[in-house]
């Protein structure tokens, strides 16, 4: 019993894992520009699909493989955000998150052309069987994604506060004007915020594709449910999509488990629902904090 | 007035001349509905590569008795909707006189009733068994795609001789993994077969560790997955990774050395009822289907990245059949209807060896499918 | 009545394109009004468009009602749905709104999956079109009834935000704190709009199921609440005119684009991207400035 249970969680971290990979991402420009970037899902995408290309195409070590996978990413996000994001100019969001499904779809086309709609796959950063904890049976590489998603969190607390450049990237999206008053460079930082919700997106992407299998339209539904990992834990808040994304993966598989695997999306979707109507700010959401922000 | 009359006798002359010397170069059209973008791309990317090979090579040889062909490729993009309009837009514009796909079963359904009205023929590639059934609301509806029933069929057959008796299914929620479902359900008690564990999956989803455990808990003595395109591997690889002791089976969309490479060692031991264009190298030389799949298969694999699977095979045949159609009556689509249903009789295809009738639109069952496991990365016909 | 009407063309296929075009067109306004005027975002749009189209295809197919009784009940099961999802969420505001919306139509995307008719391969054989005894078999007979019906919630939708309850939405959209203090029913009015634009949307679907006669759970997902939005953001927001150019405009495009082949998502996509960078109040607000200004330059 204890080990179906076991199970059950096991398999819900290992989706929770990606999920909350792909909620950080969200969460970096949200915090720079109150956008919510709805091609982050192809960040993901074009980090696993790249990293198959250096590493089993090109036959290149696997370090500099995923370098070069998260600077091409990272490069990506620096001509979307050059050529859609700043001549935009302006301040309604709807337009804003509207270009970037725009820019989802070319990404997707662009993804199909080069590398087709089959799915790709690597082999695990490392090789062997499954570790057994109390009879239940989990992954090497969803260790290796827990572990990356960890240091992604720590990583990025530490920029955003313990940096000029963190704390000048957040001052940007608490206000813009105040912000460039006080000699911050607001559009550089915005640049700055893409650069990295990508590399974030594309280090996602590497770690979990040896467990999921990556294709080019794989995206829109990573989006989705990276969105709702971060709305669950409070837009905007590092660690608060972590906890998000975990908490609906368990969610689904304890529902796919427990109740029928059939139901398991709208679940987690019903408690997500639940969680806004009377947690409006996330489980980690400040409402004064959202109040400031005026949303 | 002598001289009006002739010259006007002349110039229609030389008119009906040059129409009649244009009709015989005019093309015959025909369309294909596929699916070559979108969530059912798996489908429709090796339909329409196949669809253009044949064409070509129809061509080359001369054509529809000198006529050329020409083949319209409309994309549906995976979307019922799209797949009414590019119908429509066949029938309308390119005025074609038969049309092959749709790639899916809900395609299928979408444009049943526009080539009903429109009184043109379909050759579906989808599966579905609703696509041809009831015969008489479709009579000018076929595929080639087998039934599910049929490679339920072929596994309960092999459960049945192995005395597995409690088995957990688990499919993709997607028209193809819903079908199977139905279909394994339907007949399980007819094989004294029970469903212990019914358990389902996004198409788009990362793991199935989940699921698999609860069809473990439900004491099945077999496990039977039934989807296409990503999830499939995933699925083994969970299997393989709980080290679950009861043989996996997958449902006739498993027939493509890439899951192979994908789900690596966890792949080895997995049976399925698969096509014989998959196996054909495995066929003995005097099978009868041996010969055009060896053609069929090597002239794909030189042209394109990839192998032409089950579903190439789909549209293979709902090509070839309109081809020896034409040739055989000209392009009539009432003609063209009628041969197809009553002259195609032990015909072989790249998917089976055909039976039409007018009872029956497809003309295939379980004996198109071979039961294949994989051993050692490579397809082995189990025996 | 329609069969009095003239076939303007005998093109199905064209006609078919007007039907979608006008379908689509009905969604696209409804959410104009939600947006524009009421400042509400809604990514859920194609979930109401799913329950129009199932409820009033089972109603009509397993219940036998008339189409058109079918139609309305669909309409008032939608409003109900609205309802229920519209008094919790309108505590919430921008992103907020904008995924509890999605969070909805997910949810019914999954339960017409498990428990719809058919689950996920959909149910056909959905009767035609009909009212009182007349059945519309031809698509231009089916275009006539859409673009009248599309006619139709236009002109309520333009009298409606000329008048009182438009003067208000505006209202709200500008200061919500200014409109409680000027006494406004402001909950109330959001309700209303919401139910509104579920309404639009599920007569919509209802008509995309009886000239389908077949549907399906794929057809009712996310891509297409996305796609929607898409058409009212590129028609423009601020008038319901936007969301019927924009709809057509929407509708039209990858047919056009079929020359493309397999290139057709990537150049769709930078047509849309182009659009919204150099067109970004929407079409129609910055054509009717052009004229505007013509005219008025004409005169001085």
């Amino acid at each position: 019993m204890l080990t179906v249970f076991l199970q059950f969680l096991f398999s819900g971290l290992t989706v929770g894992s990606v999920y909350a990979l792909v909620g950080m991402g969200f969460n970096i420009i949200y915090n720079a520009t109150s956008i919510i970037n709805l091609a982050q899902g192809e960040f993901v995408v074009i980090g696993g699909l790249l990293m198959w290309f250096f590493l089993e195409s090109c036959k290149l070590p696997f370090l500099l493989a995923v370098a070069l996978t998260i600077l091409s990413a990272g490069l990506v996000a620096l001509i979307m955000e050059r050529l859609t994001i700043r001549p935009l100019k302006t301040n309604d969001l709807l337009i804003m998150i509207m270009v970037t499904v725009a820019v989802a779809i070319v990404m997707r086309g662009l993804l199909m052309f080069k590398f087709g709609k089959e799915p790709y796959s690597f082999a695990a950063f490392t090789e062997g069987d499954p570790l057994v904890i109390g009879g239940a049976v989990i992954q090497l590489q969803t260790l290796w994604v827990l572990g990356i998603t960890g240091t992604c969190i720590l990583a990025l607390y530490a920029f955003f506060n313990l940096t000029i450049a963190g704390k000048a990237m957040r001052a940007c999206s608490f206000d813009p004007t105040a912000a460039s008053l006080v000699g911050i460079p607001v559009s550089r930082m915005i640049m700055f915020s893409f650069i990295l919700s990508a590399m974030v997106g594309a280090i996602g992407g590497i770690a979990i594709t040896p467990i999921s299998l990556m294709e080019y339209d794989k995206g829109p539904m990573l989006a989705v449910k990276g969105f709702c990992a971060a709305m669950m834990g409070g837009l905007g808040r590092g660690r608060g999509a972590v906890v998000g994304g975990l908490t609906i993966g368990v969610l689904e598989s304890m529902t796919a488990g427990y109740i029928h695997s059939g139901l398991k999306d709208a679940v987690a979707l019903l408690i997500l629902l639940s969680i806004l109507f009377f947690r409006p700010a996330g489980l980690f959401g400040n409402a004064a904090m959202q109040r400031l922000k005026g949303h | 007035m002598m001289n009006f009359f002739k010259a006007t006798l002349a110039v229609t002359l030389l008119l009906m001349i040059s129409v009649s010397f244009a009709a015989a170069q005019e093309p015959i059209r025909i369309g294909a509905i596929l699916s070559v973008t979108g969530a059912a791309s798996f489908l429709g990317e090796p339909e329409k590569n196949t669809v253009i090979m044949l064409k070509e090579q129809i061509n080359k040889a001369g054509g529809i008795n000198g006529r050329p062909l020409e083949v319209i490729v409309e994309d549906s993009k995976s979307d019922e909707t799209q797949a009414v309009l590019a119908a429509k837009k066949l029938i309308e514009r390119d005025k074609v006189v038969a049309i092959i796909g749709p790639s899916t079963t809900g395609e299928s359904m979408a444009v049943i009733s526009t080539m009903m009205q429109n009184k043109v023929m379909l050759i579906s590639a989808a599966a579905g068994t609703g696509i041809t059934l009831p015969v008489k609301e479709r009579y000018w509806i076929f595929k080639t795609a087998q039934y599910d029933m049929s490679a339920v069929e072929a596994i309960y057959y092999e459960l049945k001789k192995k005395g597995i008796v409690k088995v957990g299914i688990i499919t993709i929620t997607t028209g193809f993994g819903d079908a199977g479902r139905k279909a394994l359900q339907e007949i399980a008690s007819q094989y004294g077969i029970s469903i212990v564990a019914d358990e389902r999956y996004g198409p788009k989803d990362s793991d199935m560790t989940a699921q698999l455990t609860k069809i473990r808990a439900a004491g099945a003595q077999a496990v039977i997955n039934w989807s296409v395109g990503p999830g499939q591997v995933v699925v083994t690889k969970n299997w393989h990774a709980l080290k679950m002791g009861i043989p996996l089976y997958q449902s006739h969309g498993w027939g493509s050395k890439k899951n192979i490479e994908l789900a690596g060692k966890a792949a080895e031991g997995v049976i399925a009822p698969l096509g014989r264009v998959v196996i054909w190298d495995k066929l003995p030389e005097k099978h009868i289907q041996k010969a055009l799949l060896k053609k069929y298969v090597t002239e794909y694999e030189a042209r394109f990245k990839g192998e032409p699977g089950q579903f190439g095979a789909h549209a293979y045949d709902a090509m070839q059949m309109i081809a020896e159609a034409l040739k055989k009556v000209g392009p009539d689509r009432q003609k063209l209807r009628d041969y197809v249903e009553n002259n195609l009789k032990n015909w072989p295809g790249a998917g089976g060896v055909y039976n039409m009738s007018p009872s029956d639109h497809c003309g295939l069952d379980k004996n198109a499918f071979e039961m294949v496991v994989v051993k050692n990365g490579d397809w082995m016909l189990l025996k | 009545m329609v069969y009095a009407l003239p076939n303007l063309t005998d093109d199905s296929y064209f006609i078919t394109l007007m039907i979608f075009s006008g379908i689509n067109a009905i969604v696209a306004i409804g959410l104009c009004i939600l947006m524009g005027s009421a400042g509400q975002v809604s990514l859920g749009q194609a979930g109401f468009y799913g329950i129009g189209a199932y409820a009033s295809s089972v109603l009509s197919q397993s219940f036998g009602l008339p189409v058109v009784i079918s139609m309305l009940c669909a309409a008032v099961i939608s409003g109900i749905a609205a309802v229920i999802l519209a008094a919790p969420s309108l505590r919430l505001k921008g992103h907020y709104l904008a995924v509890a919306t999605l969070g909805f139509g997910e949810i019914i995307h999954i339960i017409l999956n498990e428990f719809g008719p058919g689950g996920p391969s959909g149910f056909g054989d959905i009767p035609a079109l009909s009212a009182g005894g007349f059945v519309l078999t031809t698509p231009a007979h089916v275009a006539w009834v859409v673009w009248g019906i599309l006619l139709l919630l236009m002109i309520f939708s333009l009298n409606m935000l000329n008048a009182r309850p438009g003067r208000a939405l505006r209202a709200l959209h500008g200061s919500e704190t200014a409109c409680n203090a000027m006494g406004l029913d402001v909950v109330g009015l959001k309700i209303k709009v919401f139910v509104l634009s579920a309404v639009y949307a599920s007569i919509a679907g209802s008509l995309y199921a009886h000239y389908v006669s077949f549907i399906s759970p794929s057809s009712f997902t996310l891509f297409h609440s996305v796609l929607l939005l898409m058409m009212v953001v590129l028609g423009g927001i601020t008038t319901v005119w936007g969301g019927l150019v924009g709809a057509v405009i929407i509708t039209l495009l990858p047919e056009t684009l079929k020359a493309f082949e397999e290139l057709d998502v990537l150049v769709y996509g930078l047509i849309l991207t182009l659009s919204l960078l150099f067109l970004r109040r929407g079409i129609v607000p910055i054509v009717t400035a052009k004229i505007h200004s013509l005219l008025v330059r004409r005169n001085a």
